[in-house]
């Protein structure tokens, strides 16, 4: 059964050559969390590649900052069906943090402070797609948006953004993350609509 | 700045868990296998993330019960629980 | 009562401004169970282009038959609220599941005493426990401590104002002083009082109020196990 509320149309969705399907965009920055925001102190914070053959490569904070930044302005898009267009970041390109990481590996495993993990192919971290950000809108990004560092992989729903990220592990088979593991969609295409396993 | 409280607790799942349960969940008893505390269902605190919950141990912030509602069905996961006791009608 | 739960098609029948922000929703739900007090309802509404958005909200009403009322707080930049407080009337059609939520209850059974602490919009199921009281002729002693930010917020006021007695009320005021010459301000400790025997809790309001209401409760001596609480949503979905 369905009852159509006459009136009732919820947010403005697209699509539109910008809005993904099934998407409104919003003006703010609404702030889920799938747990409570971890304190991280800078001089403990590192951030770790960790290879199929077991190989690390760590950066701590001031190792990361050294490194050439960049000033990505992108569109963002929730699976909860907010969209945030023209978003701008700062941070490290994902290609230059894997540049000299030997690997066979195709899919890659994101860990959290916190424990959350997602899990997306590595080609989707390559060619330009992904960063590292600290910086949001000019400023440093504030730990409830994921500071003081957070994966940004804009063509994928943001859940694939993973907040206070700490480090990457780079596997052979593809092993599902936080919320792929409870039917979320293994890639997570906005353009696909691609929200849940199945999709 | 204040502090942010972005979670609700777990009467909150009482619908959502409808689907799946044919009691009320949230008198449940659970058993966070991380640190003991025993916490029933509606006393976890619970992170919504569109119709994704996670309900965390009030102690210790491991979740303890998972659940989402996707386009085929729900899917829950209750690794973070020792065990799930349900109080029934004798 | 172990039995599958459902979505219904509720008929408004009738619709009440409370506040300037918020309206009551009288509602016939024709295979009604009955229900307890403290325990919510879900709300679904579906556009024409199939999107739906649900949201809970608590069952403001003592059982009576197949009627109930929920009390909808338009939120500022809401999504579902503002469609129940300024869209809906009278005849129209809701879709709901409910009643859960089993364990925030009042049972009028009982004859212990029963503090209520309400944060704002929190007030709803907790008047509802009110309400229930005086329905079934309960003669539990109540008593509701109630935080808003003016008289003007506060839900039910008049209602309130002429609680019979062993119904205690008092109104906290954040950003004026109270109708009895309380200063404004956020709740404190002796807002809320030592308890004097055993004493059955519920709190309900947003996150950070419940979380600061149940300190402050356990710190004075109340039993943390008949404390029973229900948080609102902070951030994420309004």
């Amino acid at each position: 059964m369905s009852i159509v509320n006459p009136g009732f149309f919820g947010r403005r969705r697209g699509p539109s050559d910008r809005i993904p399907p099934g998407q409104y965009a919003t003006e703010e920055f609404p702030v889920l969390s799938a747990g409570p925001t971890p304190n991280i102190h800078l001089d403990r914070w590192a951030f770790t590649i960790t290879t199929e053959a077991g190989v690390e490569h760590t950066w701590s904070w001031d190792e990361l900052q050294a490194l050439p930044h960049e000033t990505p302005t992108v569109d963002i898009h929730c699976v909860t069906t907010w969209s945030k267009l023209d978003t701008s970041w700062e941070g490290v390109s994902l290609d230059v943090l894997l540049e000299d990481v030997e690997t066979a590996a195709d899919y890659a495993l994101v860990h959290s402070y916190g424990g959350y993990t997602t899990n997306l192919p590595l080609d989707d971290l390559l060619e330009g797609q992904a960063w590292v950000v600290f910086g949001y809108e000019g400023g440093p990004l504030a730990p409830e948006h994921g500071g003081p560092a957070r994966l940004l992989v804009p063509h994928l729903y943001f859940w694939k953004s993973a907040k206070w990220v700490r480090g990457i592990q780079l596997l052979l088979q593809d092993e599902p993350g936080f919320w792929e593991t409870l039917g979320y969609h293994e890639y997570g295409d906005p353009w696909r609509e691609q929200r849940y396993a199945g999709d | 700045m204040t502090t942010q409280h972005e979670y609700v607790d777990g009467n909150r799942l009482a619908g959502p868990l409808a689907d799946v349960f044919a009691v009320d969940i949230t008198a449940a008893s659970t058993s966070c296998i991380g640190c003991g505390r025993r916490s029933v269902v509606a006393q976890l605190h619970v992170y919504v993330v569109g119709e994704g919950y996670v309900a965390r141990c009030p102690g210790c912030q491991d979740p303890v019960l998972r659940y989402a509602r996707t386009s085929t069905g729900g899917v829950l996961d209750l690794r973070g629980t020792l065990s799930l006791q349900v109080p029934l009608p004798g | 009562m172990v039995r599958r739960l459902a979505w219904q098609a509720a008929r408004v029948l009738e619709t009440r401004p409370e506040t300037a922000t918020a309206r009551t929703l009288v509602l016939d739900v024709p295979e009604w169970p009955g229900h307890l007090a403290g325990q919510h309802v879900d709300v679904r509404l579906t556009a024409e282009d199939g999107y739906r958005a649900m949201r809970s909200y608590s069952i403001a009403s003592a059982p009576d038959g197949s009627r109930i009322a929920i009390t909808v707080q338009r939120l500022p930049d809401g999504e579902v609220s503002p469609y129940l407080v300024d869209g809906v009337s009278v005849g129209d059609r809701l879709e709901l599941r409910g009643p859960v939520g089993g364990w925030f209850v009042w049972e009028p059974s009982s004859r212990i005493p029963v503090l209520l602490v309400a944060g704002g919009s929190g007030s709803v199921p907790l008047i509802a426990m009110l309400r229930a009281r005086i329905a079934t002729g309960s003669t539990a002693r109540f008593r509701l401590i109630y935080s808003a930010r003016t008289l003007a917020d506060v839900l039910h006021a008049d209602e309130l104002a002429a609680a019979p007695e062993g119904v205690g009320v008092d109104l906290v005021l954040t950003r004026e002083e109270s109708p009895s010459g309380r200063p404004a301000g956020r709740l404190r400790l002796d807002d809320l009082g030592r308890p004097r025997g055993p004493v059955d809790v519920y709190v309900c309001g947003p996150t950070g109020f419940v979380e600061s209401a149940a300190t402050m409760l356990v710190t004075l001596g109340y039993d943390e196990a008949r404390i029973r609480t229900e948080r609102f949503g902070g951030g994420g979905r309004p």
